[in-house]
């Protein structure tokens, strides 16, 4: 299976271009924007491990390692195309536009952070695995229902695959013909278990022929592939053809979250490697430095205002109002019930307060 | 109603046809999603020549997996729809459950009113049939423990109809329970066109001061035998068929509990975190120094649903209400 579905790439470790045909496509203010916002994925991911470790926030989901992946999905987007994200892909939000604040009061148990910006339509972070791979395909048919050319894309890991959401999600879209990318994330962990004890079948990829759809493996690690792959299943959606399942083989360096220890479970030697070998911003660096294009000041700058906007969005986000505890009460329907009235009132009662 | 309109004579499943087929042609946002239910008319015919009418784009018959197609109607209703989606036999409906607790039922809440989910899942429930094994549950109270939906049972043409309406127009999610074994034991004169039941609100059905019961879906037709005679030994009941499980309408309780001072509370589902017991902490809260005899409740008993051939050993009859009756009266 492994020879049906090779690992497409179109940037090799060392920088190099391996598909020439890309190469006009490649424009120095794309590979800008790749760089940049990868970068500023990073720096935030890193800041907020350390906001953790310091108690400024709860338990996080570290994605570094994933870039490439989260941001040339993102990038490959329309600004009215559905997201459904998990946990580990604020990185991709981050992208296509979710606010920074709002990502970090998510992780710091916050429901406002659940919101996207206006006109933003990125679901909440799925929790439960693979559950909003049917809510992808349901919104992207309700799209095709509308008559639009939107899409929708659903982030999941390899675990994910062996759920029935999954298959049912994936069924589901590839009989209606719903406009949705299924983008996997292979980063070869579910926790602590390798993908060789989730599955015995050799790809993810694979898993596409079941429902007849086109399915796509590609090096998760190189932002090209990533962009123009996605781009390329996002046309087929929005041209009525369908679903299409892609499978992007990357790596997490880190722990699956701030409170799992990762040297239980694999060598972390092989994060260090990898770190060198194929780190999908090095990778990028080495073709700028190819291609004559790389500004050490430029980049630099990119950094700063990186650095500068997230520790807005943390002073933000500590500065953000306490919880309203009449909030729990608020949102659970539209008109509160009169058990919901009824232990709101006693309990802001007893509290003393209200709003 | 403010003006006068016809009426049709109308089986349970007959208004409900109705109920889809008045919003199906009032809401173009109106789908209705499920297995069986285009062509086939589904398999209790409650979607009868509805895709003929209305088309396959809006009469949807889906893969077999509720959990794809409850995840799907999630996506939908988030994104403008109004999906009605039918599980064919509320025992089928557990593949679904994960759909429905961690996004169906609080999406609303993760995101405080930023997406909502304003989705519809019939499905009918119940023994007392002669149906195949696992398809007589009776497993309201799973629902009605979840905060963020509603859960709706009607016993009555008339309200199968207007509530299915008012469940279809409803903001947040609705679970509608069919009692299947209701759906063609009657007939009632059902208003043509669109009008709803109010969901939360249950009605007195018969008048009585000496006892109370509570009950609902396929139990009312039951405790209604059962009161029935009961009136021939000179003891008059005052029954309730809740026709929403939750929110449970807490004044109806109140105020025919304080006037009789004597309950008795029958379903059909399992005793143990039964709605009943629901039904009882209200009478606790609300009307604790009126009683005069301690609550009675006739329910199904705390095994699975057995196989037909035991059935009417399992589900509550009149002469086990009856029983009750008389306890609650002599205390």
């Amino acid at each position: 299976m492994e020879n049906h579905f090779p690992i497409q790439r179109i940037l090799d470790e060392n920088g190099n271009i391996v598909s020439p045909e890309y190469k006009g496509k490649l424009t120095e203010k794309l590979v800008q924007e790749f760089y940049k916002q990868m970068t500023r994925i990073r720096i935030f991911d890193r800041k907020a491990i350390s906001l953790q470790r310091q108690g400024r926030i709860g338990t996080y989901a570290p994605f570094e390692g994933q870039e490439a992946s989260q941001v040339g999905t993102a990038a490959a987007l329309e600004p009215n195309d559905w997201m459904f994200p998990t946990y580990r892909d604020h990185g991709a939000a981050m992208t296509f536009g979710h606010s920074l604040r709002n990502i970090l009061l998510f992780w710091n148990g916050r429901n406002e952070g659940c919101i996207p910006p206006d006109g933003k339509k990125i679901f909440p972070p799925g929790i439960p695995i693979a559950t909003q791979i049917p809510h992808a395909a349901g919104a992207a048919f309700a799209e095709r229902k509308k008559g639009t050319a939107n899409a929708a894309i659903a982030y999941f890991g390899d675990g994910a695959t062996s759920e029935g959401d999954f298959h049912e999600g994936l069924n589901f879209a590839s009989v209606f013909k719903a406009p949705v990318v299924f983008f996997n994330q292979n980063n070869q962990y579910a926790i602590s278990v390798p993908i060789h004890k989730q599955m015995n079948s050799k790809t993810i990829a694979q898993k596409a022929l079941a429902y007849d759809m086109p399915g796509v493996r590609i090096d998760g690690n190189d932002i090209f592939i990533v962009y123009f792959e996605t781009l390329k299943a996002l046309e087929r959606a929005r041209n009525g053809e369908g679903p299409t399942l892609i499978e992007a083989v990357t790596w997490r360096y880190g722990a699956h979250t701030t409170a799992d220890d990762p040297s239980k479970y694999r060598d972390q030697a092989e994060s260090i490697n990898r770190r060198q070998e194929t780190d999908p911003i090095l990778r990028l660096e080495r073709w700028m430095k190819n291609e004559g294009i790389y500004n050490e000041k430029w980049m630099q700058a990119a950094e700063e205002e990186a650095s500068a906007e997230i520790d807005q969005a943390v002073a933000e986000m500590e500065n953000f109002p306490p919880a309203d505890p009449a909030a729990i009460f608020d949102h659970v329907f539209a008109e509160p019930t009169w058990q919901i009235q009824q232990q709101k009132e006693e309990y802001l009662k007893q509290i003393g307060g209200g709003k | 109603m403010k003006t006068a309109v016809g009426t049709k004579t109308l089986t349970l499943v007959q208004a409900i046809t109705d109920a889809l087929d008045t919003m199906l042609e009032k809401r173009e946002e109106v789908l209705l999603l499920g297995e069986d239910i285009g062509k086939n008319g589904g398999v209790f015919r409650a979607t009868d020549g509805l895709q003929a009418k209305f088309g396959e784009n809006r009469v949807i018959d889906t893969p077999l997996s509720e959990a794809g197609f409850v995840g799907a109607g999630i996506g939908m209703a988030v994104n403008g729809f109004l999906p009605v989606i039918e599980i064919q036999f509320l025992g089928f409906i557990y593949p679904a459950y994960e759909q429905i607790m961690t996004h169906a039922s609080r999406l609303r809440m993760r995101t405080m009113g930023h997406f909502t989910v304003p989705l519809v899942i019939r499905a009918p429930y119940g023994a007392g049939v002669r149906a195949p094994e696992i398809h007589c549950d009776s497993t309201e109270s799973i629902f009605t423990h979840m905060p963020g939906i509603k859960v709706v049972c009607p016993a009555s043409p008339y309200d199968a109809k207007g509530l299915l309406i008012a469940a279809i127009e409803d903001p947040d999610p609705v679970l509608f329970l069919e009692p299947m074994r209701c759906y063609r034991s009657m007939k009632e004169e059902v208003p043509e066109g669109k009008y709803t039941v109010e969901i939360g609100k249950g009605k007195k059905i018969m008048e009585g001061d000496d006892v109370t019961v509570i009950t609902w879906g396929a139990m009312v037709p039951e405790a209604m035998k059962a009161a029935k005679m009961m009136e021939e030994k000179g003891i008059h009941c005052d029954v309730i068929d809740l026709r929403t499980l939750f929110p449970i309408d807490k004044d109806i309780i109140a105020e025919s509990v304080q006037k009789t001072g004597r309950t008795v509370i029958v379903h059909e589902a399992h005793a143990t975190g039964g709605v009943g017991n629901d039904v009882l902490a209200i009478i606790n809260d609300t009307s604790f120094l009126y009683q005069k005899a301690p609550v009675e409740r006739v329910t199904g008993f705390d095994a699975p649903v057995p196989y037909f051939g035991f059935e009417d050993h399992y589900l509550p009859t009149p002469k086990r209400i009856q029983h009750s009756i008389e306890k609650v009266m002599k205390f």
